[in-house]
């Protein structure tokens, strides 16, 4: 009907994807693992986004989290432990077209990769940031990590971790050119898929820390988290991730906070009597280095060889 | 100090020249002052208009390791050598005929360092006679006095009171007085020497241009006035030169040029002495042919930015020198692992630590070969001149692709300064890389379909539709699946060094330069190729049976080595990297520690091969390898005699 042959109409509709397309090899973190609600809420984003699954790369380091990629079904790079935001920079860099995810953790991205998450954050290129912090290094099973509470009794600190943890949050905000900062944990998933929704849409390096349970060696940090709702602040505004009433029961202690005011997320994120969920700060027209970096990339061959050309010019005696 | 480098010409060629210009076949040229006097601008210029008159021209700058270092002191010695001549020019040669000196302090490290001889004529400012600090005039008296008593034709020369006549602050402008001096010695042609120096300042305005213009004239009166001395060197025979067009660059720019010419688009690097300026050049001109330079925070950063790039599509560039290498180490073994194309140029300089930034060492050939833990076959190449500093880059990023593996391209500090001028490339649109495939992808295809015998796969590249895989460092399958079985590992650790025997299968025997037999072989590689050749043929000349063989791939090896050594009595490597002097104490056959491509050698051939090396921080010269030619072929055949001794400087 409609004079049109069936093996045009195949190309004339949009190719519909549904959550398997973005499910990989099965998921092998342990259960009860938060990372588990981490990879559903990304699976839904991307299936509602309708994100081609062959134009996303999902970047990690090293780690429990860092194997994210393999349960995706998007292409992936497993990289190095800490430098996921170097080579995720690096791919964005000529081919700005492609949809790029980081999956990271505590250690990877707050000790290991400390250089880089600052750095990546100012280059602010367009690609979704998670940090999975389950404040204790999992893989290498059970030493402290740059946020283990004071006293977290580890195998590298038997006697309790001695430093005070760092805040990721106040240095997150302190970097030039941070554009979007988001904490959610990671057993709310309507929030955290918001979240993730947000940053993913978010033109620019969408930075969100996710408080993650890690049952096995710091269940009792998440715990005493999970137990204690007065110890969280749900950050709202219009202009704020959307909070459903789920979220709204599960974190009482609420604020109107506009994610354009920078002090003032600063001076959330410094309190140190109550951990903000939600969008601590949220610049959209912040530059990205790849349109920076991505200039020339149409350029053809001919007119490459051309200018090369004019070039060699310059230096023929 | 020994012999002079100076070949005068046969007297059938000499023609009927002016008695007062003596016609030679090449001279030597030093300008030495402190840094921030123009010595290398006025030197780069001078040896801009040789090569466009037709000259070998290869110039070298003297760089001081601090960027003001004291003024008139020994270890702040900053210049440039200038080697000209009526040949085609490959090193900086021996001691130097003729040096303008700006005080006669920075004298003294380039003659600890045997650049010059008895009867090199010295150029000196003589300001300094009568400074009004007695010291300084005392130090004056003193090194004139020496130079004089160790055979250095010193003449005194008011240089900074006539730039006075012309301006009031000569600091600024006598090197344009000393480039006028230059061409007057040197018989240059005032107008090519006129259109070079508008050249030099064309972003600068007209009046610049003018007094420089009159400085360079006003030089030219003086050396006419003050000097006897005027040479002819003619150029190149005309076959050499005829219809060819030349670029005259240095090393590093060499490098830039590779990557604009193989079509890479990112070049990701972070600062590191002596490879920046290679970064420098490309962020002036990268963004004419769409390229991009970016600036990482880090060593690291900068490799894996550029893996990320060449993940998705586009093969990059990393540049950078040996404690960068070593940064790099763990991510060189990534990009092994997972099979990612890269190009790895590696400027080298004097190690170990941070050892000597400014000064050549080939002392990071082992490392671009073994540094990663594992097994991590790479591809490893060495440029072996300027004009080899460009092709290679291309070389390089060809045989990424097609082996699917990280190319290190060696080069070194001598190369990246050194400036010659070399036959213009003719790029063509092969030279460039590919438009990235989108094209779907068979998902029953793996993403490592190694073909069994030489380790080859395609590769699926991020937007072709069918292809995702995950990419890992982990041991994995050909799916890319990660696997901890045995067999897993061992079938992806043949597949990945087949693709090396692969490549060595395609790779001719290098080519002997001279005779295909005889008693005694040097092997060299990298930038010592000019020098090794030099000190070859000198020798040669003398009768003496000795030939040389430059490697241009190290990993891997090229092949028929052991069938072409077999014919040599002796077989020793030339290099610039540490090895224990044979008569050292303690040392024996057993204990001995070898250059390091002997080492190699010595594995891949299994035979008894020898080495020379030094690590002065300097450029090897003809002179001195001529000399370990000469001993090496009359010392016994212990190689742990006592009586064989080759010190570094001659």
């Amino acid at each position: 009907m409609f004079g049109l042959k069936a093996d045009w109409s195949l190309e004339v509709f949009e190719r519909y994807f549904t959550i398997g397309d973005y499910a990989g090899g099965e998921a092998r973190w342990c259960p009860g693992c938060g990372d588990h609600g981490v990879l559903t809420a990304a699976q839904r984003v991307l299936r509602d986004e309708q994100q081609k699954p062959e134009l996303s790369v999902c970047v990690s380091g090293i780690g429990c989290s860092s194997r994210m990629p393999h349960y995706l079904g998007t292409y992936g790079f497993h990289g190095l432990h800490g430098r996921a935001l170097p080579l995720a920079c690096g791919i964005k860099s000529r081919r700005p077209d492609l949809d790029v995810w980081v999956a990271t953790g505590d250690g990877d991205c707050f000790s290991i990769g400390t250089a880089h998450w600052i750095h990546a954050l100012r280059y602010n290129m367009n690609m979704t940031l998670m940090v999975f912090d389950n404040a204790i290094y999992g893989l290498t099973k059970a030493q402290t990590s740059p946020t283990s509470p004071l006293g977290f009794k580890t195998n590298t600190h038997p006697f309790g971790a001695i430093v005070d943890p760092l805040n990721p949050l106040t240095v997150t905000l302190g970097i030039t050119n941070v554009s979007f900062v988001a904490q959610v944990t990671d057993w709310n998933p309507p929030l955290l898929y918001e979240t993730l929704k947000a940053a993913y849409r978010h033109r620019g390096t969408g930075f969100v820390r996710i408080i993650q349970r890690c049952p096995v060696y710091a269940e009792e940090v998440s715990k005493a988290l999970q137990g204690d709702p007065s110890r969280f602040l749900l950050l709202e505004h219009t202009q704020g991730i959307p909070v459903d009433p789920s979220a709204q029961r599960q974190f009482p202690q609420r604020r109107e906070h506009d994610p354009g005011d920078l002090a003032q997320a600063f001076r959330i994120a410094a309190d140190p009597s109550l951990i903000p969920v939600g969008l601590l700060y949220h610049n959209p027209n912040a530059p990205c280095y790849e349109d920076l970096s991505s200039q020339g990339t149409k350029m053809t061959s001919q007119e490459r060889l051309e200018r090369f050309d004019g070039i060699l010019d310059r230096l023929t005696i | 100090m020994s012999t002079a480098a100076t070949k005068p010409l046969s007297p059938q060629e000499q023609t009927d020249t002016p008695s007062a210009v003596q016609r030679i076949g090449e001279h030597i040229v030093e300008i030495v002052s402190d840094s921030g006097e123009g010595a290398q601008k006025a030197g780069q210029t001078f040896g801009t208009i040789c090569a466009r008159m037709g000259n070998g021209v290869w110039t070298v700058e003297i760089i001081p390791a601090e960027i003001q270092p004291p003024a008139r002191s020994p270890a702040g010695a900053s210049g440039i050598r200038i080697r000209l001549a009526s040949h085609n020019v490959t090193n900086m040669g021996d001691e130097a005929d003729t040096v303008v000196a700006f005080n006669e302090q920075v004298l003294y490290s380039r003659i600890a360092n045997g650049a010059y001889k008895r009867g090199t004529v010295v150029l000196l400012e003589d300001k300094w006679r009568d400074d009004p600090v007695p010291e300084i005039r005392a130090q004056y008296a003193k090194a004139v006095r020496e130079f004089r008593e160790n055979g250095l034709i010193v003449h005194e020369l008011p240089i900074e009171q006539a730039c006075l006549e012309i301006m009031s602050n000569p600091r600024r402008g006598k090197n344009m007085f000393v480039l006028g001096m230059l061409c007057h010695i040197y018989s240059r042609d005032i107008q090519k020497a006129k259109d070079e120096i508008a050249t030099t300042f064309k972003r600068k305005d007209a009046e610049v241009i003018a007094l420089n213009h009159r400085l360079f004239d006003a030089g030219l009166a003086f050396a006419a006035e003050h000097l006897d001395a005027c040479y002819e060197v003619p150029p190149r025979p005309e076959e050499e030169t005829r219809d060819k067009r030349f670029i005259v660059t240095n090393g590093n720019q060499a490098l830039a040029l590779g990557v604009m010419a193989s079509g890479m688009e990112l070049v990701s690097m972070y600062p590191i002495t002596p490879a920046t300026s290679a970064s420098h050049y490309l962020a002036d001109v990268f963004h004419e042919v769409g390229g991009f330079v970016h600036q990482a925070e880090d060593e690291i950063a900068a490799i894996g930015f550029a893996i990320g790039s060449s993940f998705a599509g586009k093969t990059a560039c990393t540049i950078t020198s040996g404690p960068g290498l070593a940064l790099k180490t763990e991510m060189v073994a990534l990009a092994v692992m997972a099979e990612i194309p890269l190009v790895l140029a590696v400027v080298q300089r004097g190690g170990p630590s941070t050892g000597l930034p400014t000064k050549v060492e080939q002392g990071d050939l082992l490392a671009a070969l073994y540094g990663e833990p594992g097994d991590a076959p790479k591809v490893v190449i060495a440029a072996a001149t300027i004009q080899e500093c460009l092709h290679f880059v291309i070389m390089a990023r060809r045989l990424a692709e097609a082996f699917r593996t990280p190319v290190i391209l060696l080069t070194d500090a001598n190369l990246a300064t050194g400036v010659q001028p070399y036959a213009r490339p003719k790029p063509t649109p092969d030279w460039l890389a590919p438009p990235i495939d989108q094209s779907e992808w068979d998902p029953s295809v793996p993403p490592y379909d190694w073909d069994p015998e030489t380790g080859l796969s395609p590769r699926p590249i991020p937007g072709m539709s069918g292809g995702q895989y995950i990419l890992t460092g982990l041991a994995h399958t050909n799916f890319s699946k990660v696997a901890y079985d045995s067999d897993s590992n061992q079938v992806g650790c043949n597949m990945r060094s087949r693709k090396l025997t692969a490549l060595a299968s395609t790779l001719k025997p290098p080519q002997v330069h001279g005779d295909e037999e005889g008693d005694l072989l040097l092997v060299g590689w990298g930038s010592t190729l000019g020098a090794i050749e030099e000190a070859v043929d000198r020798a040669r000349a003398q009768g003496h049976r000795v030939s040389s063989l430059h490697l241009r791939f190290l990993s891997p090896m090229e092949p028929g080595l052991g069938e072409i050594f077999a014919r040599f009595g002796k077989v020793m490597t030339i290099e610039i990297n540490y090895s224990d002097a044979p008569d050292a104490p303690l040392i024996t056959a057993e204990t001995r520690r070898y250059a390091q491509l002997a080492w190699l050698l010595r594995a891949h051939t299994l035979l008894d091969i020898d080495c020379w090396s030094v690590v002065y921080g300097h450029p090897l010269q003809p002179g001195m390898i001529h000399n370990v030619i000469l001993k090496r072929l009359t010392a016994p055949q212990d190689v742990g005699d006592k009586t064989e001794k080759e010190g570094g400087t001659d």
